[in-house]
């Protein structure tokens, strides 16, 4: 163990944690400004009643997405000051856009939109939610740009051991980016549909055990199955994106990443018309070479193979990455990420349209209790497929930090120490294991506590004006 | 102006808006426990903060960030020598954000007590150590270290007590302006050591002419405190907020003043700085993006200027 391990799990825990919170960011964002704009448009009241609900569960995230996020903008510096040197040219522009055009705008519009409820005009008020989850949404972008051009660098020249950049169109536009984007994203809202369907699943199970419902509940229909169609088309739409995104980054992986490919694939040695293996043993012939370039009979290049052109190319080294992680991790995604995506389809057709009665139309089809339980998969499976993706993505890219450029090896920190490291490693690793288990009980008990009552207002009167029903609305979102 | 002297004015304004922004969030956070003395006046003092803390904290990551891609050397440099107390710093400002963020969505009394702890740590342990580093960073020694952290400390204190005078009523209103006027028999003396070691790193304070305008803002910056301290003490807070903000705004100018044209020992800005073009795309785009950037801001604070009562829980 040297400062370079440690430094690398640090970054590896601290990345992979403030990851698990994005995604929700992200996706129940726009879940709960959609919300808000369904009340907005029809003044029923179940839908404040889930805004409110939805957005709490939010709140309790994005805090950690916040403080777990400055800590990633510091650990450049600090574990990778080699690396930082070298890449601050054109690594750091759209890190510095993303601080400046993405999280003022989410922060500040975030707390319009919190303690805004009795302040604003209720159009502003749901501008401002809208604002901050574009603020969000473009804030993935810039970082993902940034990250793409590890991988594919573009737009740069190195003068004197540094890159340059000479072309800032080309790192916002590099085509490793633009197929990230929309696959993170896509991803991003797969995970919190199944967040959603997660709870509403839970709820849905805890209602009908409980049959005096000592909360109100909308009468008539399950105020739940509004929430469960909603995010069931989120996931089936995001997935299809995630799938064709996904299917452009592999095919981008052939040509920039041949070694991650290779490792993805556990394929050894350069192999025409190359078999893909969903499961070791089972072999599907051609479809990797396939799936990689549109033609079943391209070469796709082998580990072993790849390592003998890396050596003469770059020197003796060793340039594969750790081979059952990559292998695992791209299956773990797949499988996991597009159960989900199976799941929300197939959801999307058992409560479709209205239930047949014997008298024409009946009730809207109910979930079935079955169908509740399955839904609770659905938080921790595409959870799994995301980071396994992220760890695919970047031990995939080992043993280069920039991807023909710079040695992972060669970026840390030459100052600081292992006993350094160790500290911080242990501080952040004992500090976000508690903050873990905070944020899972807070949640728990949200969900189980269940939305709160709220008065029905009517969305033409602006939120605050002469009623003392603001006053019953503040404690969900206030200090 | 060249490019690299723009940037690192920009760096000097986002890092002042940041002490100054975030100094009176880490006054509160600090000071909560002891203006409060019931759940009902947590709220109060802690709503003071709650809509633009988290705005104010993105200064801190916009200074960063641009340090990042203007001064690539400066910010590995400095973030990997100060490697320890910006670890702390770090957690100091997670549990504080976390703390803030929760507290509102907890159901028992001890969890709320936990965030409260949370935010008072992580404001006091976050605001004094920012004086270390950048104290430790100017002189390079272990009592200006001391020094500057308790002249941050206490100050954000102060700034912080007026603050909540400023916008609270009632008795919470009348303690924040006690508190101010304790809290100011640390800040002013550490403020008048503090900052005359600002200029003090540059010059010989015999030879104060060598160095007239970091003097000049040094001095204005402790006057401006005491003024602010005179004015919360007479009741004027609009006034003494403006001049606690000043002080800290003054003392943030003097220190990049000092730290100009070497932010670290043995790295010039022009050495450290990027090229032309990435220096050149970053201006066209910061001075689109800052003026929307700063009025939506400033639109925030007027929403919530109303001042906040204490309401029954
Ligand atoms: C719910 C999550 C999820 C799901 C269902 C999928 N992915 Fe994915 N994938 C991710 C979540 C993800 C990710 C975590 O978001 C990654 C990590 C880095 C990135 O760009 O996205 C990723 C990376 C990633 C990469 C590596 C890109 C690179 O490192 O250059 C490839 C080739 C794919 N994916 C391909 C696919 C394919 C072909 C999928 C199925 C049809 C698929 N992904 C489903
Ligand atoms: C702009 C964004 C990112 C940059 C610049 C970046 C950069 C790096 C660097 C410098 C390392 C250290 C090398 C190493 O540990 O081997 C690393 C490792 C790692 N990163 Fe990324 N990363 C980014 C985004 C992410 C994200 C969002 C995740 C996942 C959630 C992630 C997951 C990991 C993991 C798991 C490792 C450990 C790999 C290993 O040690 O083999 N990264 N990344
Ligand atoms: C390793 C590289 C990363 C860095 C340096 C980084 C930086 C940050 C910072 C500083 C924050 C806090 C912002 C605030 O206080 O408002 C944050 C939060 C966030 N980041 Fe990351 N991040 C990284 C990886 C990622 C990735 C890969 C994504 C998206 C795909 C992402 C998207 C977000 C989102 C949506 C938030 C939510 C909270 C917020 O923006 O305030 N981040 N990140």
């Amino acid at each position: 163990m040297d400062a370079l391990d440690l430094a690398r799990w640090q970054f590896g825990v601290t990345t992979v944690y403030h990851f698990l919170f994005v995604p929700l960011t992200i996706g129940l964002g726009v879940f709960v400004a959609g919300l808000q704009t369904a009340w907005h448009r029809t003044g029923k009241e179940h839908y404040l009643r889930l805004t409110k609900f939805f957005g709490k569960l939010f709140l309790i995230n994005f805090a950690m997405g916040v403080v777990t996020g400055i800590v990633q903008e510091f650990q450049f510096g600090m574990n990778w000051s080699e690396y930082s040197v070298f890449v601050g040219d054109v690594f750091g522009a759209p890190l510095a856009l993303e601080a400046l055009l993405a999280f003022f705008l989410e922060s500040t519009f975030l707390g319009l939109w919190i303690f805004g409820w009795d302040r604003l005009p209720k159009r502003v008020h749901l501008a401002t939610i809208w604002a901050a989850v574009i603020g969000s949404n473009l804030s993935a972008y810039f970082i993902l740009a940034a990250n793409a051009w590890m991988k594919h660098p573009v737009g740069y020249e190195v003068v004197d051991g540094k890159a340059r950049m000479t072309d800032l169109w080309a790192v916002l536009t590099n085509p490793t980016a633009t197929a990230q984007v929309p696959h993170v994203v896509a991803a991003s809202f797969v995970v919190a549909g199944g967040f959603v369907l997660a709870v509403c699943g839970y709820r849905i199970l805890r209602e009908r055990r409980d049959p005096d419902r000592t909360r109100p509940v909308r009468r008539g229909a399950d105020m739940w199955r509004t929430p469960v169609r909603a995010a069931l088309v989120m996931t089936a739409i995001a997935g299809a994106v995630v799938a064709v995104s996904g299917d452009t980054s592999a095919k981008l992986m052939y040509e920039q990443q041949p070694m991650k490919l290779a490792a993805a694939e556990g394929l050894r040695h350069d192999t025409a018309g190359a078999p893909f293996s969903p499961v070791p043993g089972v072999e599907v012939p051609m479809l990797l070479s396939f799936l990689a370039t549109n033609d079943p009979q391209a070469v796709v290049q082998g580990t072993e193979d790849l390592q003998k052109r890396f050596t003469e190319r770059f020197g003796p080294a060793d340039y594969r990455p750790n081979l059952p992680v990559v292998f695992w991790s791209f299956r773990v995604m797949i499988v996991f990420g597009m159960t989900t995506v199976g799941l929300a389809v197939l959801g999307l057709w058992l409560t479709r349209g209205r239930r047949r009665g014997r008298r024409g139309e009946g009730p809207p089809r109910a979930v079935p209790s079955w169908l509740a339980r399955a839904f609770l998969l659905a938080l921790p499976l595409p959870t799994l497929a995301i980071i396994a993706g992220w760890l695919l993505s970047e031990i995939g890219r080992q043993p280069w930090t920039v991807q023909g450029e710079l040695l992972t090896a060669a970026s840390v920190s030459p100052g600081v120490g292992l006993g350094q490291v160790a500290v911080s490693l242990a501080l952040f690793t004992a500090l976000y294991g508690a903050l873990a288990l905070a944020e899972a009980v807070l949640i728990v008990r949200h969900v189980k506590a269940g939305p709160e009552p709220v008065p029905a207002r009517r969305p033409d009167v602006p939120s605050g004006v002469g009623g003392n029903a603001t006053a019953e609305l503040q404690p969900t979102l206030m200090y | 102006m060249e490019l690299t002297t723009f940037w690192f004015a920009i760096i000097a304004f986002l890092w002042t808006g940041y002490f100054v922004l975030e100094g009176f969030d880490f006054g509160v956070g600090l000071l909560a426990p002891v203006l409060s003395r019931n759940e009902a006046e947590r709220k109060q003092v802690l709503g003071t903060i709650g809509p633009v803390w988290d705005g104010n904290e993105v200064w801190l990551i916009t200074a960063v960030g641009a340090m990042f891609a203007a001064f690539p050397a400066w910010y590995a440099g400095m973030l990997s020598t100060f490697y320890l107390p910006l670890t702390l710093i770090l957690a100091g400002l997670i549990v504080r954000g976390v703390g803030l963020e929760w507290r509102g969505k907890v159901q028992h009394a001890s969890d709320r007590a936990w965030c409260d702890l949370g935010v008072m740590v992580g404001s006091g342990l976050t605001a004094f150590l920012w004086g270390a580093v950048f104290a430790d960073l100017l002189h390079g020694s272990a009592l200006a270290a001391l020094v500057g952290g308790v002249f941050s400390l206490s100050v954000c204190a102060l700034h912080g007590a007026v603050f909540v005078a400023l916008k609270t009523t009632g008795a919470v209103r009348a303690r924040a302006r006690r508190t101010a006027m304790a809290v100011s028999a640390v800040a002013v003396p550490a403020a008048v050591v503090a900052l005359s070691g600002i200029p003090a790193a540059r010059t010989a304070v015999a030879d104060w002419t060598a160095a007239p305008w970091l003097w000049a803002c040094a001095l204005t910056a402790m006057a401006a405190l005491a003024a602010g301290v005179a004015l919360v003490w007479r009741g004027r807070e609009g006034w003494a907020f403006t001049a606690t903000a000043s002080s800290l705004a003054l003392g943030g100018v003097a220190l990049f003043g000092a730290l100009w044209p070497a932010p670290l020992p043995g790295l010039t800005v022009a050495g450290a700085a990027s090229g032309p073009y990435t220096l050149g795309m970053l201006t066209w785009i910061g001075l689109a993006a800052l003026p929307f950037v700063l009025g939506y801001q400033a639109w925030s604070y007027w929403v919530f200027r109303k001042r906040l009562v204490a309401e029954p829980v």
